[in-house]
């Protein structure tokens, strides 16, 4: 359950993070690959060495698509519709996965916002990405 | 038997080495209770915890955050031997204050993100990995003598 004041908090974080979001993209998911290394399987096609072309590309489409569920998460279900199918009929990556990232995600933010990231900020961004990785999962069955 | 390369073993060495317990401690425990509120339960007796900043500036929640945080010494100390050094305190965990051992585990994810808050770029992907496997290890041993 999210407040009107955790939504805005929660818009203002994603909306800051958007110039740098090929950084904070792939280095969430460099955390991922070496903390949990079974999330590796899903990127045998790519070149996924730190900070590589297709990594910071990868990692960059991902902040996107979260910092625009985050200007209106009321309509999460509406925005990621796309995004849905997509996960659900191709890439097909197990949901426990969205967790995993989801941690390295919030780890991520932690070292690039310091003390910004606050307890309040943290807890505010969990419950949301929770959130959007629910609505990610909704078509898989 | 877990198995520590050199990288993994300096890495915790080092981390620990430089850590500031009352600081680190503190700031683990009460954003433990601040993003998920129901481990609030085990606190019924340390006052105000109404809201974060309540809870940030409680006293009880800081010293208990230290003294928890002391208690990985232990392993940092004997990290070839985790399992032994916390069965008796798997065992109060589970007998006398009963603590469901997932636990263990959201406090574990808190006490990673403070410290790469405090580290920044120098905590990065590897040196996670290592403290995570060793994060690891102590909650899998916390849990050990449940039953």
């Amino acid at each position: 359950m999210l407040s009107k004041r955790e939504k805005d908090l929660i818009a203002e974080v994603w909306t800051k993070l958007i110039p740098v979001a090929e950084d904070i993209g792939s280095d969430a998911l460099t955390r991922m690959f070496a903390t949990f290394p079974g999330t590796k399987t899903y990127f045998s096609h790519l070149d996924i060495s730190p900070r590589s072309a297709h990594l910071l590309s990868h990692g960059e489409k991902i902040v996107l698509a979260i910092a625009e569920g985050a200007q209106d998460i009321d309509q999460l279900a509406v925005s990621l519709a796309p995004l849905q199918t997509l996960h659900a009929y191709q890439l097909r990556i197990d949901p426990t996965n969205f967790k995993l990232f989801s941690h390295c995600m919030l780890v991520a933010l932690a070292a690039h916002m310091g003390d910004d990231f606050t307890p309040v900020v943290h807890a505010a961004i969990d419950k949301y990405l929770s959130a959007f990785a629910a609505v990610l999962a909704e078509k898989y069955r | 038997m877990v198995e520590w390369t050199d990288f993994e073993r300096a890495t915790i060495a080092d981390i620990f080495s430089k850590m500031e317990y009352e600081v680190i401690g503190p700031a683990a425990l009460s954003r433990c209770l601040v993003v998920y509120p129901w481990t609030q339960r085990y606190f019924g007796n340390f006052g105000n915890l109404y809201n974060a900043a309540a809870i940030i500036g409680n006293p009880m929640v800081a010293k208990h955050g230290t003294t928890i945080l002391h208690g990985l010494d232990r392993a940092v100390k004997n990290m070839d031997n985790i399992k032994s050094e916390y069965a008796e305190l798997s065992v109060l965990h589970s007998e006398k204050l009963h603590v469901d051992p997932d636990n263990f585990k959201l406090l574990s994810d808190c006490l990673t993100i403070v410290v790469s808050a405090k580290l920044g770029k120098e905590f990065n992907g590897e040196v996670q990995a290592a403290f995570q496997k060793f994060l690891a290890v102590v909650v899998t041993s916390l849990g050990r003598q449940y039953h």
